[in-house]
């Protein structure tokens, strides 16, 4: 009895050693930072590093989709500045208006990526690339190339600011919450089902009469939407839309899937641990600022693009070993 | 049967790969001597010879990428990294007491640097089996971080005429790099149509796993045509920072990338491989610039300019799928 549970526990940790190793690897940092640094425990740390990631993780989601059917969506990051700008001109009418503007302006650009992507028959990273493109000019056109003071008199910044119960930054709630109802999605819905086919295999899932194509419309709407919430919530957190934010933002998106174990080829992937790569990009730069706060490094902004990317080399090369492995397994 | 648009069959039998460059170039010829006031005139042939040739050089080495079936999005990153690079050497200590020194080695070492990011590139492509869009995305950030981190985010600005000439110099009253790109055009022209590597790069992007089972040496080529992009990105970062006599890590280069990628598939590039077009690479760089230069001179603002851009990006693609019927 006992040996057949450590056995299947063995198996488990197999199968999911990604995912697995993202989790011990967040615990791991987190542990470093509290043995390390005074205030690395702090209620205001805790919330401030959960606000500040909730737009990472939020695109992350709608990345995950996206990289599971195969595809890739580089537009995040433009389309986040581009909705965050509309999200500041939306700011005097309330949360009210502001979220649903946000959130379609995003959805919008998804449309265009999904129908460039599904009925011109465009490679993914071509169409959003273009549409990254559109989205920066779109942004600094409708701003003016300025930065778009959003309005403190309505209950805009409260989104970004405010906590909910006074306990989590209302971001978070929203994030965990989507995160909750993709996770389920994922697993137990048809669409769901469909995106991790159509990874596997997109002729497959085509001959055996999947909706192929409203599955990947669905993941491209959804990654343009998650982006418009990211561009929300970087409205109402730093007080103002910015058109020129968001680069390199794809980048850590990718990252914190594929370090969550999703493979870049598709067909497999994680929710819950896509949050935890997001985390653990997030941690890193938050354990370097408190390094750069105790002086021992001296850390300019500008490294922040050398360590997204160093990250995901690291993050890479691991893979790359794994389907090595995977596909010496399926060889032989 | 087939649901996606065709065009008439007459049109599409056209060796059209060509035809529609032209014929857009055409166009585009026309409605500036209409319209653009000054077009006609040889500053105008200047200033966009001497912008057209970065593009072009950046593109030829993009074909060759594509015509392997992949892709680099660090050309931009990596024009950055070189053009960074080339004011500290020169404006060195070392660059100072020995300007010829100087000069010489603040062109030789950024270029090598570029051949590092295409080694880099090339490895993670063709060893590690990356998909060429994300390992070339880590430079695509990176490498522009690492410029940035080296100039502190500096504007780095200086006057040094004998580096000034990869911009501003004139052989026959024609800027030094459009002939700087016409030479590398032949010698690319020459390699893939004469030479055994060019052979066994189409043959790679034709069908990599034949060229391979044939005996091709395709890891070996495919790094070396991200290398020969990277350098030749790294070429065109320092024309822009001889251009402007000043090095800005932040602005060199950036979305060189689509216009790199937009030139070669309106020169005729196929996306999966198997093609590499290089006079077509310099005329899809020629209306590039044309594009833009047309809309910049009918006083069309820079942020349109980007959404009318994406929009031909699109189209080119899209119609790409028309030839290969």
């Amino acid at each position: 009895m006992l040996d057949e549970m450590a056995f299947d526990l063995r198996k488990y940790l197999r199968r999911n050693s990604a995912s697995v190793t993202v989790w011990v690897a967040l615990l791991a940092l987190i542990l470093f930072g509290l043995m390390r640094y005074d205030n690395f425990g702090s209620a205001y740390n805790f919330s401030s590093f959960l606000n500040y990631n909730a737009m990472f993780i939020a695109i992350a989601l709608g990345m995950c989709f996206v990289i599971m059917t195969g595809g890739i969506d580089l537009s995040v990051g433009s389309v986040a500045a581009f909705t965050s700008v509309v999200a500041a001109y939306l700011s005097p009418y309330g949360i009210q208006v502001a979220l649903p503007g946000a959130v379609l302006a995003g959805i919008g650009f998804g449309a265009i990526n999904a129908f460039c992507i599904i009925v011109l028959r465009i490679p993914p990273f071509i169409a959003t690339l273009a549409t990254m493109l559109a989205a920066k000019g779109g942004a600094l056109v409708i701003s003016g190339a300025q930065t778009i003071s959003v309005d403190w008199g309505s209950n805009f910044t409260k989104l970004g600011m405010g906590q909910a119960l006074g306990l989590f930054p209302w971001a978070i709630v929203i994030v965990a919450g989507l995160t909750l109802v993709l996770g389920l999605m994922l697993e137990k819905t048809t669409i769901g089902r469909t995106v991790l086919a159509i990874g596997g295999s997109e002729d497959a899932s085509n001959l055996m009469g999947l909706k192929v194509n409203r599955a990947k419309a669905f993941v491209y709407l959804l990654s343009g939407g998650c982006a418009g919430l990211a561009g929300l919530f970087l409205a109402s957190g730093f007080g103002a839309g910015q058109p020129l934010e968001g680069i390199g933002w794809e980048l850590s998106a990718i990252a914190s899937v594929v370090v969550g174990g999703t493979l870049l080829t598709g067909g497999m992937g994680s929710i819950p641990a896509t949050v935890a790569g997001a985390l653990l990009l997030g941690l890193v730069f938050n354990v370097l600022n408190f390094e750069n706060g105790q002086g021992t490094i001296s850390f300019s902004a500008y490294w922040q693009m050398v360590i997204r990317g160093g990250f995901l080399f690291a993050v890479i090369l691991l893979q790359s070993r794994v389907i090595a492995k995977q596909q010496k397994v399926i060889g032989s | 049967m087939e649901r996606t648009m065709k065009l008439p069959k007459r049109v599409a039998s056209m060796p059209l790969r060509f035809h529609g460059g032209i014929v857009a170039l055409a166009a585009l010829l026309v409605f500036n001597s209409l319209f653009t006031p000054n077009f006609l005139q040889l500053q105008t042939l200047f200033v966009n010879i001497s912008q057209v040739a970065t593009i072009a050089i950046v593109a030829m080495g993009m074909t060759l990428v594509i015509a392997t079936g992949g892709i680099d999005l660090s050309v931009g990153a990596v024009m950055a990294l070189a053009g960074a690079l080339a004011p500290l050497i020169f404006l060195s200590d070392l660059g100072a007491a020995n300007p010829a020194l100087g000069v010489a080695l603040a062109i030789m070492l950024p270029l090598l640097v570029a051949g590092l990011c295409g080694v880099f590139n090339g490895v993670m492509v063709a060893v590690l089996n990356v998909q060429p869009i994300i390992a070339t995305l880590i430079l695509f950030i990176s490498g522009r971080g690492i410029a940035q981190v080296l100039t502190n985010g500096n504007l780095q600005t200086f006057s040094n005429p004998s580096f000034s000439y990869l911009g501003t110099g004139k052989i026959l009253g024609l800027p030094f790099q459009g002939w700087l790109a016409l030479v590398i055009a032949c010698v690319l022209f020459w390699v893939i149509t004469r030479a055994t590597w060019g052979r066994y790069l189409l043959a790679i992007g034709g069908n990599e796993r034949a060229a391979f089972l044939s005996g091709g040496p395709v890891r070996r080529v495919k790094i070396g045509a991200y290398v020969i992009c990277a350098v030749l990105s790294g070429f065109a970062g320092l024309i822009v920072v001889a251009i402007n006599s000043a090095s800005d890590a932040a602005r060199n280069g950036n979305l060189m990338e689509l216009d790199a990628i937009a030139a070669a598939v309106v020169g005729g590039a196929l996306l999966q491989g198997g093609r590499a077009p290089i006079f077509g690479a310099i005329l899809g760089a020629v209306i590039i610039q044309l594009v833009k230069y047309t809309l910049l001179a009918n006083g069309v603002e820079d942020e349109v300019a980007l959404i009318a851009k994406a929009a031909i990006i699109i189209l080119a693609v899209w119609m790409q799928q028309f030839r290969r019927t």
